[in-house]
């Protein structure tokens, strides 16, 4: 019962460079790293193109990362998800107009509806398993979409149009795209950080527990139905903020938008960049929205070269371009204090 | 000694197949139990049953009064039974240390807005559960490495994570299904001693198993069950002695005879 034997742990050789880069993308800087290099990328390329692209970006990774934790965490494969960005730019979009606010203040509305759209598409479905769940994700996508194409307040076909600024002060307005930029980047920096977090915790670690063994997360305690749920309407919070931020860039939604294609993209980003690991996912969402805009020199070809370049991006790295490796420090010290603790708390749940 | 678990009459049918059918004990404080029998003898129904993952068609069991037939795996486990399983149920792509957290997620708990905003409260709560994981790994003299997938572990240590997992729980009643399976000598040795260590913490067991030897030293009493039935249940000594179980085990002595003379 040594631990002597596992060749797999050792340490892989690697050349100096490879060890540098390893230990960059290893270290818990990166998030800050990738932060100021996205707040500084309008010095490089400012255009009103390159901002609509890289804001847009941005969006998407927001919506990754929410999706990341239905799929990514829990396990739960959901082929509507872009309903719930729907949801919060129609909710937002109604709300600012009815009510002549900057979307800023609708944030309220947004999270109440998200949170209710979470419980009524998560409640009867998260009862099912794996295929079942996928199709009913589907069919609630697409009733989303078809509910808004066909009401009067959600402007029918053509959408909502004229959405108000995000924030108002005064004479100020985010109305500058780089302005609108930066917010955004801040935004979903926030959101992204929330999200690798929520993973690293209780709630997240009981998510994985689902993922990996749904009946002996029970068997632990684990209400699995509650903590699907969970994790549900946290991924519904993230999809409905993003389409807060999506209101606000287009002014304008249609069900259009809202289509399964967009849902589809959303997964393929979390699957591409690596079920689980927040860091892969932000990669993943960054390849699947700018890829077609540097692909666009191929003109008509270029979604033919998209889809290519996916699928051999899947036959080589079939577990993502950076999949989660789950490690951890061995020990920290500091055992006999909390061994004490440990016998002491477990005389005190009796 | 008052009584932890009560089983009652319990029954559970597949069709027309009674797995389990009338099956009645009660399980002490600081009691180790065994439930023996030949294969498909009903032995991991009975725990599926008393752990909610199967609903008993029939009796009841009760855990410290309250009656929990047919409840929730989660809500069971709540009350305070854990369990292992026979083939082993880890969580393959996380952790050794993330696999025994598992085990505390009810005892310590955590708002997941300290998780967002990493305040200090979360931060202790992150220590504890590392500090209690690895006080549980060291209970069951676990060796391996902690912070590497359960996965590349061996099957023993992988064994032992499942018990210490199951240990987290701090539960009053721990269910153990085939523990020594595919284990060898000393293992079965330290399992033997690690159940005594348990059982001082002021938990009952109750474990299939069927190494008999082991069965013999470590339980108190025995529950011999066969087609869903229970054959006989008493000391170990009284158990070997039982001619009902020789036969469930060995056959009927006619039977030997006609074997001897083909």
């Amino acid at each position: 019962m040594s631990g002597s034997t596992f060749k797999s742990q050792a340490p892989r050789r690697m050349g100096p460079v490879a060890a540098k880069v390893s230990g960059l993308l290893e270290s818990k800087y990166l998030g800050w790293i990738a932060l100021a290099a996205a707040l500084l990328a309008p010095l490089l390329t400012a255009s009103p193109y390159s901002l609509n692209v890289m804001t847009t970006a941005a969006i998407f990774v927001m919506l990754a990362a929410g999706l990341n934790i239905v799929v990514g965490y829990c396990g739960l494969l959901d082929l509507g998800y872009i309903a719930f960005m729907a949801v919060g730019a129609y909710t937002s979009g109604i709300v600012s107009r009815a009510f002549d606010l900057p979307l800023f203040f609708t944030i309220p509305a947004v999270l109440v509806m998200t949170i209710l759209a979470g419980l009524i598409i998560g409640a009867p479905t998260l009862r099912l398993r794996s295929d079942y769940l996928a199709i009913v994700t589907l069919g609630f996508g697409e009733i989303t979409r078809i509910t808004a194409n066909n009401l009067a307040v959600t402007g029918g076909p053509s959408g909502i149009y004229g959405i108000p600024k995000l924030l108002t002060f005064g004479d100020f307005s985010v109305h500058s795209p780089a302005v609108f930029y930066y917010v955004t980047i801040l935004i979903v920096a926030f959101f992204v950080l929330a999200s690798a977090r929520l993973g690293k915790s209780r709630l997240g670690r009981a998510w994985r527990f689902v993922r990996e063994d749904e009946d002996a997360a029970e068997a632990m305690g684990i209400h699995t139905y509650k903590v699907k749920l969970m994790a549900y309407i946290f991924g519904a919070v993230w999809g409905g903020f993003a389409g807060v931020l999506f209101a606000s860039h287009l002014t304008a939604i249609s069900p259009k938008t809202f289509i399964f294609l967009q849902s589809a993209l959303v997964l393929m980003a979390v699957v591409l960049g690596g079920m689980g690991n927040m860091r892969g996912v932000v990669v993943g969402a960054l390849v699947i929205s700018l890829l077609p805009e540097l692909l666009r020199d191929l003109s008509e070809y270029r979604y033919l070269a998209f889809g290519l370049l996916l699928v051999v991006a899947m036959v080589f790295r079939p577990k993502g371009l950076w999949p989660a490796r789950p490690h951890e420090d061995e020990r920290t010290g500091a055992e006999p204090q909390t061994a004490v603790d440990a016998a002491v708390s477990r005389g005190e749940s009796r | 000694m008052s009584v932890v678990l009560g089983v009652n009459d319990l029954q559970i049918a597949f069709g027309g197949v009674k797995a389990v059918d009338g099956l009645t004990f009660d399980v002490h404080e600081k009691e180790i139990i065994a439930v023996i029998g030949p294969n498909g003898a009903g032995k991991t129904s009975a725990f599926n049953c008393i752990t909610g993952f199967y609903k008993p068609t029939g009796g009841s069991v009760v855990m410290e009064g309250t009656d929990i037939t047919g409840h929730r795996p989660a809500d069971i486990a709540a009350v305070g039974v854990a369990r292992t399983f026979q083939n082993l149920r880890l969580f393959n792509d996380l952790t050794v240390l993330d696999n025994v957290r598992a085990g505390m997620h009810l005892n310590r708990g955590q708002s997941w807005a300290d998780a967002i905003f990493h305040t200090p409260r979360f931060k202790r709560s992150e220590a504890a559960y590392t500090a209690e994981a690895h006080y549980w790994l060291d209970f069951v003299n676990f060796e391996g490495p902690r912070g590497v997938p359960i996965a590349n572990l061996s099957y023993g240590q992988q064994k032992q994570v499942e018990i210490s997992r199951a240990l987290a729980r701090k539960s009053k009643l721990l269910l153990l299904d085939e523990p020594a399976a595919g284990l060898n000598y000393t293992e079965k040795q330290n399992l033997l001693e690690l159940c005594r260590r348990i059982r001082d913490l002021g938990t009952s067991i109750v474990l299939i198993e069927h190494d008999m030897g082991l069965v013999m030293e470590l339980s108190e009493r025995i529950v011999v069950m066969n087609f869903g039935r229970e054959i006989a249940e008493g000391t170990p000594a009284e158990v070997k002695a039982n001619p009902a179980v020789i036969e469930a085990y060995l056959g009927k002595d006619e039977e030997v005879e006609i074997d001897d003379n083909a």
